[in-house]
């Protein structure tokens, strides 16, 4: 039994890597077609033809495509994924920094979001047409139908602007406090390591409110299928047996149904999860937040195509982490993947 | 130990309220087992739902009391309904797959059930729940206490919900339809254990079901329920020789039991002479050595070993079994739906094995060979109305059009009786029998040879297979047509079918005509399955 399982588990782990290699030629042939002669661009306006020339053979891209592919890859096996233009920076280095911060404030939206999506989605589940449900979809359907830079724009208006309570949207940490030493770029994690207790408030303050314009938006999707998929397992045949049995009201809701419900509710929050950090450069614009979306849209502007790279292979890195999770999470809860 | 008196249940549904249980008055004694019967929508199930009150959103106890040993559960707090629920009073359900949590361990669910009503601590619950499990007579509990619910098989599952229901030793058992969809050896193992279980602690029961037989075998008393009202209570000797009530007469009467014919199945005026059918010496069909076998992650397996047989021009054949004999997989090879490993179906001598399935809808023997499926919901298409339905294998295959289209529907409609203004409606303005002959119009529409017949009445309440299972008869005998017929219920095909295969592990192991093989059945595995059918009291002819 548990063998079996792990050997699924380390199976979907193995049918990973193919994906990888995939998305390793994908990046480098969707790079090679974009507009722009990056060698032109990196040479500077007043360059002439030679130095144009000079410089792409510098770069390596006078070289047959296939040539430059396995040069590519060699150098990914180094961990050097070239450098920036825009930033002079490793590109690597560039991600490493921004990657984090995108992560640190997707995370916590998604978190902030499912606390209270999932109980949200669950009252409204069991009091269909009361006032909960109604309740419900008002404020999902208000968090989803506003775009998130005008809910960013608002939020700051009244809680930096008005009211004052909220500290000035210029990214991850006030300039009076020094970032806590990097040992996995999550600013929360980093400070509560280091027990800088005064720096972790400092980046939280920062967070919430683009945190909480992120969760709004993905309340939405969250507590719908929430709602529905405990509608669903609430009307299952085994819920009446729980209840024909004498199991207690708390059992039945959560040990029942909310563990069957939450299958397709893992589903959902994996796709919200890669949309949400693809969409979040709006988001990072409007709180000058240093992430990762706003840098890859500085790249692609310049045609940075070493940056568009790092940045194309890291989003489908984490993509298929992030899907490979998702499987692993639905074969821990549902005993039925795998063998039928 | 428990009385009804005056109970009605309201729902409130989007068209109004719909009154499922209409004042019903009855009681249970200590140790009796009482039998519930009633077709669908008699308001049997609702009924059990009240007395536990679990029931679904929507719905309500309007007038009546609900007496258990002195206490009002009408008017009983929840908190001492829970302690009720399962303790007091337990239940099981139809479908036993879906009644259990799918994702959970059987045996922590019936640990659940253990600590919740404390008749078990942390430290001895697994103990007793492997207990519960001996007491339903699993074997290798032991075992079975990690296994899911997917990995049982149904009447395993039902054991195991007759275990949660039984563990903390209720003095009530209700049973609602607990065997619907049981093999009939399984339905048989199931209802004696629950009546040897009743017996030994000696709790009562309530068996709530369509079968008026299987009520008969199992319970002291039947309660006959119509529309949400009593229409007769007795005993059930008393009911089958002498039923009071109309509806309770027409109930026995299409109560399939040896010695019934098809036509006493209907009530006594709709009792016209039974249609002789012609049995030609010609094979329609033959089958030679048909084998197929599937892949599976523990290598093949053989799902049908080489069977060979043949149907006569105009004969009923029926082929019988209990799941996973390989009978499905015969008649969808014989109906070219499927592609045998190897072997041949010779129809009119042509080997039609021989075109591959996928390719056999544009055959000219297709018309030839049609199909009834045993679900007349899910075989037809829930946008097309009824018509459309009979109409696409006319269009398609008998290449009629327009006027000409419109007057064959009609046609074949009172052919089966189905009512003309029924014809523009969708399955869902449907009720079950007036599925299963639009399903059945479908079929028919090209004259087909032989008629393939997938358990048809399977789904039907037991007075609405009379009137089918007399109309398949009819049509046999005007068209001339062979029946396949396909079904696990031995009474059923004993009406029905001139010669009968019994089919078991994707082998026959006995065949003959149908007379023979029920009077004096030669393998003791035939013997079985005809003692496992219920056998009630035998009617006085009417």
């Amino acid at each position: 039994m548990v063998s079996d399982r792990a050997k699924m588990i380390l199976g979907r782990m193995a049918q990973a890597l193919p994906v990888v290699a995939g998305v390793v030629v994908i990046s480098f042939l969707l790079t090679r077609a974009l507009p722009g002669d990056p060698a032109a661009y990196f040479a500077g306006p007043a360059a002439s033809e030679a130095s144009i020339a000079e410089v792409r053979e510098a770069l390596g891209l006078d070289k047959p495509l296939v040539q430059q592919f396995f040069l590519y890859v060699g150098d990914l096996a180094q961990g050097n994924l070239g450098t920036a233009i825009s930033t002079g920076q490793p590109v690597a280095a560039d991600l490493a920094s921004r990657l984090p911060a995108s992560l640190e404030l997707t995370l916590v939206a998604l978190l902030l979001s499912c606390a209270v999506a999932i109980p949200l989605g669950v009252l409204a589940a069991t009091r269909p047409g009361t006032w909960v449900d109604h309740l419900c979809r008002v404020l999902v359907t208000a968090g989803v139908s506003m775009p998130t830079f005008f809910t960013g724009i608002v939020l700051i208006y009244v809680f930096y602007y008005l009211l004052g309570v909220a500290p000035s949207p210029l990214g991850r940490l006030d300039f009076i406090y020094l970032p806590p030493p990097t040992v996995t770029g999550f600013h929360l994690i980093d400070a509560a390591l280091a027990g800088d207790w005064e720096t972790w408030f400092g980046a939280l303050k920062q967070l919430v409110l683009p945190a909480v314009t992120l969760a709004l938006f993905t309340l939405a999707p969250i507590a719908r299928m929430t709602r529905a998929a405990m509608l669903q397992a609430l009307s299952s045949d085994f819920i009446r047996t729980a209840r024909a049995a004498g199991l207690g009201r708390g059992k039945v809701l959560y040990g029942y149904a909310l563990r069957n419900a939450l299958l397709p509710v893992i589903t959902t929050l994996g796709m919200v999860f890669s949309f949400t950090l693809g969409a979040n450069v709006l988001v990072e614009k409007v709180f000058a937040w240093p992430g990762i979306g706003s840098y890859a849209v500085e790249a692609l502007v310049v045609s940075d195509y070493a940056a568009v790279q790092g940045f194309v292979l890291a989003m489908a890195l984490l993509f298929v982490l992030l899907n490979l999770v998702i499987d692993i999470a639905y074969a821990l809860i549902d005993p039925r993947i795998g063998f039928s | 130990m428990l009385q009804i008196e005056d109970l009605s249940v309201a729902f409130r549904t989007r068209k109004g309220e719909v009154n499922p249980v209409r004042g019903i008055s009855f009681e249970v004694a200590r140790g009796e087992q009482l039998g519930i019967v009633g077709e669908s929508g008699s308001g049997k199930s609702v009924t059990s739902y009240a007395l536990m009150r679990i029931l679904d959103a929507g719905g309500e106890i309007r007038t009546g009391t609900i007496s258990y040993g002195g206490i009002d559960l009408r008017r009983a707090a929840e908190r001492d309904m829970r302690s009720i629920r399962g303790r007091e009073i337990s239940m099981i359900f139809q479908n036993p797959r879906a009644a259990l949590n799918p994702i959970r361990k059987v045996g922590h669910q019936i640990e659940d059930v253990l600590l919740q009503h404390a008749q078990a601590t942390r430290q001895d619950a697994r103990a007793k729940a492997i207990e519960a499990l001996e007491a339903v007579r699993i074997a290798d509990p032991q075992a079975r206490y990690d296994a899911y619910p997917f990995e049982l098989s149904g009447g395993m599952c039902q054991r195991v919900v007759i275990a949660i229901a039984l563990a903390c030793s209720p003095r009530l058992l209700i049973a609602d339809e607990p065997t619907t969809g049981l093999d009939i050896t399984t339905q048989k193992s199931v209802m004696d254990l629950i009546r040897e279980l009743a017996r030994a602690r000696e709790m009562g029961s309530i068996l709530i079901t369509h079968d008026l037989g299987l009520a008969a075998q199992y319970c002291d008393r039947i309660v006959v329920m119509k529309d949400g009202r009593i229409v007769e209570t007795g005993a059930p000797q008393r009911l089958f020789t002498e039923p009071e009530h109309p509806y309770t007469r027409r109930l026995v009467d299409a109560t399939p039991v040896v010695g019934a014919s098809i036509r006493s199945l209907l009530p006594a005026e709709a009792r016209t002479p039974e249609p002789a059918h012609r049995v030609q010496d010609h094979p329609v069909l033959e089958a030679v050595d048909l084998v197929k076998t599937y892949p599976s992650k523990s290598g093949p397996v053989q799902a049908v070993k080489g069977i060979s047989f043949a149907i006569r021009a105009g004969q009923s054949l029926g082929l019988v079994g209990e799941s996973g004999c390989g009978k499905s997989t015969t008649s969808e090879m014989i109906v070219r739906l499927l592609d045998p490993s190897s072997g041949k179906i010779l129809f009119d001598g042509q080997d039609i094995a021989a075109v591959p399935a996928a390719r056999f809808a544009w055959h000219p023997l297709r018309r030839e060979i049609q199909m009834v499926f045993q679900d007349a919901t899910d075989s037809l298409n829930p946008r097309d109305t009824g018509a459309s339905a009979i109409a696409e294998p006319l269009a398609r295959m008998g290449g009629l059009g327009g006027r000409a289209l419109k007057a064959r529907v009609a046609e074949l409609a009172d052919l089966v009786g189905l009512p003309q203004p029924l014809l523009s409606r969708y399955p869902h303005q449907l009720s079950g029998g007036q599925k299963a002959r639009v399903g059945i119009a479908r079929a028919i529409a090209l004259e087909p040879k032989l008629l393939i017949l997938d358990e048809p009445t399977a789904a039907l309440d037991v007075s609405i297979q009379a009137v089918v299972l007399n109309l398949l008869v009819d049509l046999r005998a005007r068209l001339g047509m062979s029946y396949l017929f396909v079904s696990h219920d031995l009474n059923v095909v004993r009406l029905l079918c001139d010669e009968v295969i019994v089919m078991k592990g994707g082998e026959i192991i006995e065949r003959g005509p149908t007379a023979q093989v029920m009077s004096a059945p030669a393998h003791p595995y035939t013997r079985a399955l005809i003692e496992a059918a219920p056998q009630p009291p035998v009617k006085t002819p009417a």
